[in-house]
């Protein structure tokens, strides 16, 4: 862990906050701690956390779980869909029927594509094109349309394609009911799969040439793209039976910072033997760590990062490939580049888009065995690699089916010490001895929003997302102001 | 997939948050209002995929809560932007407007914003009586608005 956690005497240091953060989900702000040379004493990543989940779902019947989870989140409604679907799938004392699994698993990669596609392209494709010191109205989306028309228009398709799965797979945009406790409640008709096959052909091709574009990105700069804010951490994630790739189900492998094992096919109901959620006084949002290590040393990286790391195989052929000369860049041990998430991420976009063509050609994905269902049970934990990484959904009921206890470990919850540790090898790195600039700061941003993090939040009323900096002096009283507007013009 | 009726409605919030529900609740209205020609959708957010519901529509009005303005609701004709960065997952309608222009075959549509006055967006709040009314005002002057401007097929 740094030691630019806690400043030693952070009484006589100037301070400089980083709030809202652009360009990743919710509000989050950094606070940075400089001394009279301007070296960074302190950083921390502050996030307002899920605090109203727990409460919000207490206290209702289990099999609205589903359906009511969708609505802690805008950005990621599916994996709380399918998270609390596989929990009350136990909560009926249910295996679910093939059917069931690959409908759910289409909803899943589709939902997957979809975000991946929408990180990359439309969100983190800007620093990479243009640089991270690019001139800010032209570093967005926008800019992209403008300078490679092509590339934001297949970015543009393939996450429309994925929302068509999700209607598909769910019965509607918003607020599906495709899950069910113990099932789905419809699987695909005929005319549904062959609209969905209509087009899949064309969206393999562009997922393969988004990772061919990430490679050619980190090809013309691979020093920075090794070196840029990379820490060493343990990586967390599901893989299948067998080592291999797993988005939907599977059992937890655990592998340190040099690949070797700390616990492998750790069957998911178990999470709370080998997972403690942390506490820090300074921050409302938990520090989960595996328990044999410890708080110090047992934080770990989740999301797609650890997942091709962590896996000894991919299922499908391209992804496959892909995932090899992903691991030769670290000469066959875990890539711990922050960066390489864009990487990673892309390649489980193809795996995805792969998956998907296998699954249109499955017959179960039109079956008629949608549900099963047995005993009622007390306890029910379902726990998915949501695309920002591993989610855990715990819940227990009362004999009258109602929620007495619920408990959430999100994505971004799982990453909250390796963000951290990534924007103090940022500071460290960058801002250490130099004046408050746009460019500067937005490296640190740069390397939060690699993990692409949900800082929850799906409120979005409009006049609300300025980035707000300020550094004040050892008074606290304010000696320069940064105020980035929501239409991206700096003040 | 069905024709695209010449105006869509696109509303967009999180019913789970208080006032964000506004844009959500405008979609069940406007849907049990059942107009002829009008498509109503609703979205979390609004993302860069909707461009393509933009397409071959003649006019969208797009609906947001809005804790910023003075009045009930505002309504307002909106220009493509491409000065509306993007700073979160969810865009602006201007910036949207803006990639249809370099995305979409069609020709733009009319787009206007109607943004409803909200108060409280914490998660598991009701909708506040203050949201309620305004809701009610917004949706009788937009029913005025589809009923006496739908344009007319070429």
């Amino acid at each position: 862990m740094s030691n630019l956690e806690t400043a030693k005497h952070p009484e006589n240091l100037k301070r400089i906050a980083i709030e809202p953060l652009t360009r990743v989900e919710g509000h989050g702000k950094v606070t940075l701690l400089q001394d009279e040379n301007n070296q960074i004493q302190q950083a921390r990543l502050h996030i307002a956390e899920f605090r109203g989940f727990e409460k919000f779902i207490q206290g209702r019947p289990y099999w609205e779980l589903p359906v009511l989870v969708q609505r802690l989140c805008g950005i990621c409604p599916v994996s709380h869909h399918l998270a609390a679907a596989k929990a009350t799938d136990i909560l009926v004392n249910a295996t679910i029927s093939p059917t069931a699994e690959k409908v759910r698993r289409l909803m899943h990669y589709g939902q997957t594509l979809q975000s991946h596609a929408l990180h990359f392209f439309h969100l983190c494709s800007p620093d990479l094109l243009f640089g991270y010191d690019d001139e800010v109205r032209h570093r967005n989306i926008v800019g992209v349309i403008e300078d490679h028309p092509e590339i934001a228009k297949q970015g543009v398709m393939l996450r429309k394609y994925g929302q068509e799965v999700i209607r598909i797979t769910s019965g509607k945009r918003v607020h599906g009911t495709g899950a069910i406790p113990g099932g789905v409640n419809k699987s695909l008709s005929r005319e549904d799969i062959n609209y969905l096959k209509k087009d899949i052909g064309q969206i393999v091709e562009w997922a393969q040439a988004a990772v061919e574009l990430i490679k050619n990105i980190i090809n013309q700069q691979p020093e920075y793209h090794k070196t840029f804010a990379t820490i060493n951490s343990n990586m967390l994630s599901l893989v299948d039976a067998n080592g291999g790739l797993e988005i939907y189900d599977g059992s937890l492998r655990a592998n340190a910072p040099d690949g070797e094992t700390i616990f492998d096919q750790v069957n998911v109901l178990d999470y709370e033997q080998y997972i403690v959620e942390g506490i820090k006084n300074w921050s409302y949002m938990k520090f989960p760590f595996i328990k044999s290590i410890g708080p110090d040393d047992g934080w770990y990286r989740v999301g797609p990062l650890a997942r091709v790391n962590n896996c000894d195989f991919i299922s499908t052929p391209l992804a496959e490939a892909e995932r090899t000369k992903f691991r030769s860049f670290n000469q066959d041990k875990p890539v711990q580049s922050v960066l390489a998430y864009h990487w990673a991420r892309l390649i489980e976009l193809l795996f995805c888009t792969e998956s998907i063509q296998l699954l249109l050609d499955d017959p179960d994905i039109s079956g008629n065995d949608l549900v099963n269902k047995g005993d009622l049970q007390a306890k029910g934990i379902g726990v998915i690699e949501a695309p920002r990484g591993t989610l855990f959904h715990h819940y227990e009921i009362n004999e009258d089916g109602l929620v007495e206890k619920a408990n959430l470990i999100v994505s971004t919850t799982n990453n909250n010490q390796a963000m951290n540790e990534s924007i103090r090898q940022v500071a460290v790195d960058y801002l250490n001895g130099n004046e408050l600039s746009e460019p500067l700061l937005n490296q640190v941003e740069v390397a939060i929003r690699a993990y692409d993090p949900c800082l929850s939040c799906a409120t979005h009323a409009m006049g609300k997302m300025p980035l707000e900096v300020e550094l004040l002096n050892a008074s606290g009283e304010i000696v320069d102001r940064l105020h980035k507007h929501s239409d991206g013009h700096c003040s | 997939m069905s024709t695209a009726a010449n105006t869509l409605v696109f509303t967009w919030g999180n019913p789970s948050r208080g006032d964000d529900a506004l844009g959500y609740l405008f979609h069940d209205e406007l849907i049990r209002a059942n107009f002829d020609d009008v498509d109503v959708l609703t979205d979390f957010q609004l993302q860069i995929e909707h461009c393509t519901d933009l397409e071959n529509r003649k006019r969208v009005i797009f609906v947001d809560a809005d804790m910023t303005i003075d009045n009930t609701y505002s309504i307002e004709q909106i220009s493509p932007d491409s000065t509306m960065a993007i700073t979160s997952h969810a865009m602006s309608p201007q910036a949207l407007m803006h990639v249809c222009t370099q995305v979409n075959q069609s020709t733009l549509p009319e787009c206007w914003l109607l943004r409803i006055r909200g108060y409280t967006f914490e998660l598991g709040h009701p909708l506040s009586e203050g949201a309620k009314r305004n809701l009610n005002q917004a949706l009788s002057a937009t029913k005025r608005l589809i009923k006496n401007k739908i344009p007319k097929e070429d």
